[in-house]
This record gives C-alpha cells, structure tokens and sequence, in this order.
C-alpha cells in the first residue's frame, strides 16, 4: 500500500500527515488529524458540510484528494474561535437560533465567514447564493441568513 | 516496512509530498485489483509521459467529478496525474489580442478576471452557473469539457466564442475546435497520453457579444436540460456580419447547427431573425426523454433558450 507524505498547514499549524490516494482531504481531516469539526454529509460536493478553506477557497473538502494539499495552507471550523472566544458568526449563529441539529453549521460557518471576507456588506440575495452549497434539513434557512446579516452589520460597527 | 520510494511531487525546490510504499503482505490494494497511484508533475512533458505510460491513468484537475466518480466505483484508475502544479494549466495570459486559459483555471479565478469577463461575459456566466460557491473553488472548464457531458455549461459557451483547445501529448501540441473534443456521453477525441493543456479564446471582433443561458427547473445547482451559447458580431449599421450558436444537453454532445447561426447573419436581429434562429434551433435538437425534461419538452425549450441568448448577446454586442 503507497502512502503518500504531504506537509501543510492547517490553522495556521504546520502540520506533516500520511495518506493513501483514495483519501480525501475530508478523511485526512477527520480520520488522521482527528479534527471532527468537519462533517461528511453527501461525500458528493452537494451538501457543502464537509466545506473547508485551501489557500483562500472556500472547497468541499470530500472533492479534494489529500495527497493534493501538500504545502496548501487550510482552514477549519476549529480554528474560527480565538480560544474560549467565539467568532461573531459563532455567537450570532447562537443569538438567532440558526441551528438545531448542527450538523450543517461547522460548513456554513466556514462558508459564511468567507463570503463576509469578500464582502462586508451582502444583500439577502448575494448571501443566499453564496450559501446555495451548503443545505441544512432543520432551519429553512431564513434564521441562517438573518444570522450572517446580522453579524455583517455588526462587524461593519452599525 | 516503509520504504522511501523517492518521487518528490510537491512545488518548488522543497519536498511537500514524498511516496512511501509499504511492503508489508497485508496491502489493501485499490479497487479493481489495481493500486491508485498519484502522481503531481511540474512540467507538461512529464503529465504527458506519465499519461501515456498507463492506459488507466486519469488526470485530476478540480476533481468535481473525479472524485464523485471514484467514491462511486464508476471509475478505477490506476494512475491519477494532477496537473495543477504545471504553471501553463493554471494561467491566465493575453496572446495575439486574445486570452489563453489554462485547462486547471477554476470558475472562481476566471470569474474574477476582469478583463476577461468584460469581452467573454457569455462564457464567464457559463461557467458560474456550474454548482455552488464551494464547486466554483475547484471545478475547471478543462474538466467540464473532458467530463464530456452533453450538459456541461461552459461548452457551448466556449464553441459559440470560437475557442480552440490546445492539447498536449507524445507527438507534441495541436489545436482543434473546442466543439471537436467531445464526441458523446463521456467520451472525447483525445488519443493515448494526451491531455486539454489550455484553451485559446482569439482577438474578438469589435462589437461582438456573447451570451449563454440554459433551462433548469430552479434557480441554482442543477444541471442544464438545454443550454443555449450564442456569439455575434455586428457592423457599423447594427447589421450582424457573423454569428455562431452552440447548443448543450439537447445531443450527445453540444451542437453548432450552421442553420441557427445562419439565420441571424445578414439580419438587423430583429424579430423575423430570432424567429428564424428559434426554429431553426429547434429543428436541431435531437434530445432524449429522461426524468430532467421530456424530448418534445426540450426541443421547444431549446429555441426559446437561443432566442433569448441572441436578445442578450445582441445587447452587449451593442455596448461593446
């Protein structure tokens, strides 16, 4: 059985891991890593719950082979609070009540935090496009829009 | 036992992925009996070489749909050659007035290309309309050509430009049509060891417009049930001097009937020209029945959808 070494990055730690070609960097995430904040849900690209950054995109991590990250730099849901403090999409995500399995939230999170990254001002429209890839079965989605709305509005200082 | 094999496939001088292979009797091997090797070379001649020393040998660019295919067993390839550390497969450069893209050039990256969405707005829309935020990161017009789904959007786009696909394999480079890589459901024209390096989008006419739309039963995430790639040209006195139509999901593999393209050219692109242009798109589909859209369904659908993309494309040919 090949394994492959690859070096990289993720949160800011430089990290080195062994895999073998089939696996994604979502099994590399969570099987060799141990870091279960990312979730499988469809293991297609459909569902967006597994979504990580890589070098400043917002991917599925299932669609992403992990031999392929070498010298990537890589984002997760783990590395979104500062400590005990939380990211303000976190505590809103709270605030509104814009979960309740949770299972879909690690990857709107992840997806949210980059779409206000790009823009600090989204309309509902930009932000639920911007979300299409990331499908909760819970909420109907309107308590996860008023949530990243209202965390825009209070990083901008209004 | 571990035994270092030595192949160094990362960037740049420093080694960020080493092959390790372990000897031990008890390797679980890939599916099909075959072990998967992966493999990432920097230049086009060692992809090309590595190509054509496997027959099962797969290349990895997005993987949008590689990699749904292998978690699916619909493929087992024994070699996978991921040609996105080869600089010229992700590059976006001007030649001779045009753009040359790079077959591993991501929808996002090229979405936010200005100068290139401000001459080929009709294949920038194409692409985006592929999937989510999450695809767009990733997935490749590169890959939606050699995926070879009648459906994939950025084609009839790309055909409808006049693009060329410049491909690499053991007896060098050519070029051929966009329209001439894909010859039906997963299946294209590409011999043994070759790959798409990149795509040539030539100098545009002044005045050319271009546009895409497709029909799908909602508004995002879904795939085409027709798809309609128009470009067209006009002359000082808004008459169109050269026009072509390409469309998607409506054969086995996207159309360019010369009889839809033929009825805007000469023609103000008034109503009796889109008139003509519908009917004769129409008359050009030869779609299958499935659980997306019924034959005769698509066949209607498909004049409105290149009407509509001429209205579009004369519009911007118009502002250009």
């Amino acid at each position: 059985m090949t394994r492959y070494h690859v070096s990289a990055t993720v949160n800011g730690d430089e990290i080195d891991f062994l895999c073998e070609p089939e696996q994604t960097l979502l099994d590399v995430l969570r099987d060799e890593l141990h870091l279960t904040g990312t979730k499988e849900g469809c293991a297609s690209g459909d569902c967006g719950a597994c979504s990580v950054m890589l070098d400043g995109r917002l991917v599925c991590s299932c669609l992403v082979t992990g031999a392929e990250v070498g010298d990537c730099a890589i984002e997760t849901i783990e590395g979104m609070a500062d400590g005990e403090r939380l990211h303000p999409l976190q505590q809103k995500f709270l605030d509104h009540a814009a979960l309740q399995c949770g299972y879909c939230t690690p990857g709107l999170l992840v997806a949210a935090k980059a779409l206000l990254e790009r823009n600090p001002d989204p309309t509902e429209t930009e932000t639920r496009y911007w979300l299409a890839g990331n499908l909760c079965r819970c909420t109907g989605y309107d308590k996860i829009v008023r949530a990243v709305l209202d965390t825009a509005a209070e990083m901008r200082g209004e | 036992m571990t035994t270092f094999r030595g192949a160094n496939c990362g960037l740049g001088a420093k080694p960020v992925c080493s092959v390790f292979t372990d000897t031990g009797s008890n390797a679980t091997e890939g599916s099909g009996g075959v072990e998967m090797r992966y493999e990432a070379p920097e230049t086009m001649k060692a992809a090309v070489a590595l190509l054509a020393s496997d027959e099962h040998g797969r290349v990895l660019a997005g993987g949008t749909d590689l990699l749904v295919q292998l978690r699916a067993d619909t493929i087992e390839p024994s070699l996978v050659v991921d040609i996105k550390k080869i600089d010229e497969m992700c590059a976006i450069t001007r030649e001779n007035g045009g753009f040359r893209i790079g077959a591993a050039v991501t929808g996002a990256e090229l979405g936010e290309h200005e100068a290139f969405k401000s001459v080929w707005p009709g294949v920038v829309e194409a692409l985006e309309l592929i999937g989510s935020t999450q695809i767009q990161g990733r997935a490749t017009m590169g890959g939606n050509l050699c995926n070879a789904s009648p459906a994939a959007d950025s084609v009839p786009a790309m055909i409808a430009a006049g693009a060329i696909a410049t491909i690499e394999g053991p007896d060098g480079r050519r070029d051929v049509p966009v329209g001439e890589v894909a010859t039906g459901p997963g299946r294209t024209s590409l011999r043994a060891g070759e790959l798409v390096a990149s795509f040539l989008f030539p100098e545009q006419a002044p005045r050319t417009g271009d546009a895409y739309l497709r029909f799908i039963p909602r508004t995002e995430m879904d795939i085409a049930v027709v798809g309609a790639g128009v470009c067209l040209t006009l002359d000082d006195s808004d008459v169109c001097v050269a026009a072509k139509v390409s469309l998607g999901a409506v054969a086995a593999r996207a159309l360019a009937p010369e009889a839809a393209a033929k009825a805007l050219i000469g023609t103000p692109v008034d109503d009796a020209a889109l008139a003509e242009l519908s009917r004769a798109a129409s008359a050009a589909a030869q779609p299958i029945d499935d659980k997306r859209g019924t034959r005769e369904f698509r066949i209607q659908v498909t004049g409105v959808m290149a009407r509509r993309a001429a209205e579009t494309a004369l519009a911007r040919a118009k502002g250009a």
